[in-house]
């Protein structure tokens, strides 16, 4: 899989006629996304819509720094929770431990900005070293932010952490509401989603993909390559921040289990699922993942869920490194291939696995 | 330890170890940190359980070392290398074929791993590592599965069982018979096995062909194929090392303590945590590591308990702050 | 394009199917959700609690007042978000009128806010025993027929003090929320007796090495109180067994339980004769409590030998559940009003004796403080060795005194 190559197919590798069949999607997907409240039941425009949307959005800060960084981070999960803990702190909550009372235009904007200078530090330890350390040392810091909010409860109450963080009401609207956080979450989603699209071209995206690739020649033409890293994962913090104040609302309490071991394994997981190299991929495995959590106590015994999570995860892994996603390209592809009977070769072409070198 | 104010500090430093450890403690030193007891005993449990740990990381950072294979499924080795002694030493009645039967288990299935799955994905270590979460959290779950919830201990040998008298003083009786200190003989036996185990590693690396043939691959993995050796075996050979290092300290440390459920990702964490402070791919670096980690976990236990957890990490990323690639480590 | 359109009705019509469940509700069924933790490590303990929950559903046939109960269940991973989760479906997916759980502390506190959310659907218990989730902020319709954390301590002080003579106790507990309340419970009537805790070593959740803390326990105390739960328990004894720890232990409501007592190794030496408090005992030579162990013995072969007291929480709870149910016919059209009112007022006989409510809905219930025997064949049991009776939420202290003196944490209360 390597995320270090840079000649992944784009989003229409295979499609027999790319321009307006992704259009088409697009428009599709627009549409579903924006009437579903109207259709499902609050318990899945909530719990099922919303929160696909909001952990899609935490897994987006995964991609960005995989995807385009090859730098996979165990940490974003860490960052989110930096930003609920700042809300519940900050802001109102039920515990009767901090809970400062600041209003929420104030204490959302501080929360997420705390929460990107936080994820800057972060990737200024972890870019040091490069490529697969990366992995483990935010493993290990995410393991440490853990510890100390389970341990320290002058600040963060603690093993309880916080209960009864409730989304203010903004303009008469109260935002726990399951339409209004849809189309709060949907809004969050779709602008960091339109942003990577955008930063992808950009002269920081190319240049982080440049780096990606190869590090020591960008070093030689004269980049900075940490700082460059390092602003990296000041701009995945904020996304990761953002969603993790969308977090604590849904959840409306954030204690050391948000920001657990499993919860971080959880977000790479959702990543790698969908496909890290595409900013749809994201939120693809997010949605299944959370239709998985919320059905597979109807559909499999529920105490062997993590056993159904993992093999899915190892399915694709062995299947399609590039996730579902590219497990969707392949099979157009082969479509494609059999429908025009060789007569046209398929545009694109899947990566070689595991003959990258990096 | 050419300079000679390097060599003074460390004289004077070992000499003042020497004397907490020996000399009857006076009454404002006991004021200032504690009963001499309490420190003694904590140093010793530091070390002891800096035994452990490298048991456990020496395995993973030997597999990193050669095969830049980050192996995040180490801890469930561990777990499934502990169960399986279990079933065996229940089985049998003997402790010992319970310690080779982690071994021996959990090497099996690193070399399956390794001739199965990771021989496919070769030079793509991010798949690599993401597969083995993807195996700790499908192992995690049917460990959970058949052993259930429960918590197992070993009994271990009579001979291993019960405290033994130290040569160290605590304190002295009203009536002038001196306190002389217990201690478990078991974790000193730990430590024993961890000192036999990482010299046995050493002469295996430094002294038979095969260990040169490993360093060639931690050095150079292409030219160590080029030269005609079949790399092939040599890396099923050292994640078979790797892995049954971490099924035997599955034994070892649950006689020592006992074997539950989330002992992998415990495991797993210290390995983490040993390795990038010693510097990955280094056997040594990885005793020097487990040794500052046992220390302070064990300090920070019994001084200042509610932090205590936090402080291995501290010591984390002062050195990751300091010396990116760890101690003993090479620039990558 | 084609592609695209062509996969859209599929998607759409899916998304209708699930999004049109949970509409129609038959009148003459009712639906009662079932929540406990069949994921990671306590997997074991909510199955013993869905098996209390069947046993009181058993006993009455699935049926009240001419109507069937239909039963969904949930399942959480023990932490606070799972728990809303899986209620969350319960309630708004699923439909369920009323809903017995959670299982463990934190999870309650969560569901109790919930629950403030949804006040058509009555919540009752399952076996959480955090005292803040009735006594603070409490949800008018969250009910709670077991005791909490503090009060499974009742009795123990006292017993200590001065049936054992022990006057100056050390505490080993871990370091969270539960632990503070047990420890609470313990200290409360032990210092006004005139009883001492010179040191409280709080340990982190999960730590199995207790042998630096074993070291810096104090020497000169009368006996050590271990408020610590499964492995950790199993580990801190075994290890104070090998280091030649010879005082007295005293045990917290979880120390002294099965999964500690059933366990294979060496902590069995330590722990017979150790003194704890909880709201079950093993061997209660009460017909009443026998009668339900029989009971439960019958219908879960596999089960436990003896009912946990999970299982005991989430059978009385769910017994509470039916008994108002009965009272009020099975009709719970106005949202639940008249069922709650006959819930709030309900007296009732458990296997463990009277329970009845407060007013924050909390039980007023006995607690059995027991020792630990070895039974004839060996395996080690709770013996009943004195029963605190009608214990109350704030220890029989009126609530505002009670909660004068703060929430529980590692220094509060304190007598040195």
């Amino acid at each position: 899989m390597s995320v270090a190559r840079a000649d992944a197919p784009a989003v229409t590798a295979g499609s027999a006629d790319p321009g307006s069949s992704a259009d088409a999607f697009y428009v599709v997907g627009a549409i579903l996304l924006l009437a579903f409240p109207l259709f499902a039941s609050p318990f899945f425009t909530f719990q099922i819509g919303a929160y696909s949307l909001v952990l899609g959005t935490v897994a987006l800060s995964v991609m960005v720094l995989g995807g385009y960084g090859g730098m996979v981070s165990l940490a974003q999960m860490t960052v989110a929770g930096i930003a609920g803990y700042t809300i519940a702190i900050l802001g109102h909550n039920g515990s009767n431990v901090m809970g400062l009372g600041w209003p929420w235009w104030l204490a959302v904007p501080v929360a997420i900005l705390l929460g990107a200078v936080a994820s800057a530090l972060i990737g200024a330890l972890a870019v040091r070293t490069a490529g697969i350390y990366t992995i483990m040392i935010t493993l290990a810091i995410a393991t440490a932010f853990f510890y100390f909010v389970r341990q320290n409860y002058a600040l963060f109450n603690g093993f309880n952490g916080f209960h009864g963080v409730e989304p203010p009401k903004v303009l008469g609207v109260y935002l726990r509401d399951p339409v209004p956080f849809y189309y709060l979450s949907l809004a969050v989603a779709v602008f960091f989603y339109g942003a990577t699209i955008y930063a992808e071209r950009s002269t920081f995206g190319l240049t982080l993909q440049a780096l990606r690739d190869n590090p020591r020649r960008a070093r030689a033409i004269g980049f900075d390559v940490s700082a460059h890293r390092i602003f990296a994962f000041f701009l995945a913090g904020v996304i990761a921040s953002t969603a993790g104040v969308l977090l604590v609302w849904f959840n409306s309490q954030i204690s050391p289990g948000s920001v657990s071991v499993g919860a971080a394994v959880d977000s790479l997981v959702i990543t790698v699922v969908g496909g890290i190299r595409r900013p749809i991929g994201p939120f693809i495995g997010a949605l299944l993942f959370v239709i998985l959590q919320n059905f597979a106590v109807d559909l499999v015994n529920p105490d062997r869920f993590n056993t159904v999570i993992g093999l899915v995860f190892l399915a694709v892994l062995f299947v399609s490194p590039d996730g579902l996603l590219g497990l969707v390209d392949r099979l157009r592809t082969v479509a494609a291939a059999q429908s025009l009977r060789q007569a046209v070769p398929p545009q694109g072409h899947m990566p070689n696995q595991g003959t990258a070198k990096d | 330890m050419k300079h000679p104010a390097v060599a003074l500090s460390s004289a004077i430093f070992a000499a003042l170890v020497l004397w907490l450890f020996l000399a009857l403690w006076p009454a404002w030193l006991v004021a200032a940190i504690g009963p001499k007891k309490v420190l003694v005993n904590t140093i010793f449990n530091g070390v002891t359980l800096a035994g452990l740990y490298f048991l456990v990381a020496s395995g993973f950072t030997l597999v990193f070392g050669l095969m830049r294979n980050v192996n995040l499924a180490h801890g469930s080795l561990y777990l499934f290398g502990a169960y399986m002694g279990y079933a065996a030493a229940n089985w049998t009645g003997y402790w010992v074929l319970g310690v080779a039967a982690g071994f021996a288990s959990a090497a099996l299935v690193g070399v399956l791993m390794q001739v199965m799955i990771f021989r496919r994905m070769e030079g793509d270590d991010l798949r690599q590592t993401l597969v083995t979460i993807g195996i700790s959290i499908v192992a995690a779950d049917q460990m959970l599965a058949v052993f259930s919830g429960n918590t197992y201990q070993f009994t271990p040998p009579t001979w291993f069982d019960g405290a033994v008298a130290t040569p160290i003083v605590t304190a002295v009786k009203s009536n002038g018979d001196p306190v002389v200190m217990m201690y478990p003989l078991y974790r000193l036996a730990v430590l024993v096995m961890a000192i036999a185990i990482g010299v046995a590693l050493w002469l295996f690396l430094n002294r038979t062909r095969i260990g040169m043939m490993i360093r060639a691959g931690v050095d150079d993995r292409g030219m160590l194929s080029v030269t005609g050796v079949n790399v092939h075996v040599v890396f099923a050979t050292v994640f078979a090392i790797g892995a049954g290092l971490a099924g035997l300290a599955g034994v070892v440390g649950g006689t020592a303590l006992s074997i539950a459920p989330g002992e992998d990702v415990r495991y797993l964490l210290a390995s983490l945590v040993v390795v990038i402070v010693g510097g990955m791919g280094s056997v040594t670096g990885a005793a020097i590591g487990a040794l500052l980690i046992g220390l302070a976990e064990q300090i920070g236990l019994a001084y200042f308990p509610t932090y205590g957890v936090v402080l291995t990490f501290v010591i984390m990323v002062v050195v990751l702050a300091v010396r990116p690639q760890g101690i003993l480590g090479r620039p990558a | 394009m084609t592609i695209a359109m062509k996969r859209l009705p599929a998607v759409a019509a899916a998304l209708a199917l699930l999004a049109g469940t949970g509409a129609a509700r038959a009148e003459d069924t009712i639906k009662m959700g079932g929540l406990a933790t069949l994921e990671g490590a306590f997997a074991v303990l909510g199955q013993d609690s869905f098996r209390g929950m069947d046993l009181a559903l058993q006993e009455v046939n699935y049926t009240v007042a001419g109507k069937k109960i239909v039963v969904v269940k949930g399942s959480s991973d023990a932490s606070p978000e799972s728990a809303v989760k899986a209620t969350r479906k319960l309630v708004e997916e699923d439909g369920v009128q009323i809903l017995i759980g959670p299982l463990s502390g934190s999870e309650g506190i969560a569901v109790k806010d919930y629950a403030k959310t949804q006040p058509k659907v009555t919540f009752l218990n399952g076996s959480s025993a955090a005292q803040d989730t009735t006594l603070i902020n409490p949800a008018e319709n969250f009910f709670r027929f077991n005791t909490d954390g503090v009060q499974w301590m009742a009795g123990l002080g006292d017993y200590i003090y001065n049936k054992k003579g022990y006057k100056k106790v050390a505490i080993v507990a871990e370091d969270y929320s539960f632990p503070y309340s047990q420890v609470e419970g313990f200290m409360l009537p032990f210092c006004k007796l005139g009883g001492h805790v010179p040191s409280k070593s709080w340990v982190p959740i999960g730590n199995k090495d207790f042998s630096s803390v074993i070291a810096a326990l104090p020497d000169d105390v009368d006996a050590i109180l271990v408020v610590l739960g499964g492995a950790d328990a199993i580990n801190f004894l075994t290890q104070y067994q090998q280091a030649g720890g010879t005082l007295p232990l005293i045990g917290g409501s979880i120390t002294a339980d099965q999964t500690v007592l059933g366990a294979k190794g060496q902590q069995r030496k330590a722990v017979v004769g150790m003194p704890s408090a909880g709201p079950t005992a093993d061997t209660w030579d009460d017909p009443r409590w026998k009668a339900f162990v029989a009971q439960y013995r019958k219908a879960f072969p596999d089960g436990f030998p003896v009912p946990s007291l999970f299982a005991d929480a989430y059978y009385m709870n769910t017994k509470a559940a039916l008994l108002a149910l009965a009272q009020v016919n099975g009709d719970l059209s106005d949202g639940g009003v008249k069922y709650r009112e006959a819930l709030a007022k309900l007296t009732f006989e458990t296997p463990t004796g009277m329970v009845k409510l407060d007013k924050n809905r909390n039980a007023i219930a006995d607690i059995f403080v027991t020792e630990v025997t070895e039974a004839s064949d060996g395996t080690l049991l709770n013996k009943v060795v004195s029963i605190a009776k009608d214990v109350d939420e704030t220890l029989g202290v009126p609530q505002a005194e009670f909660l004068k003196n703060g929430p529980a944490s590692r220094d509060n209360p304190d007598c040195k």
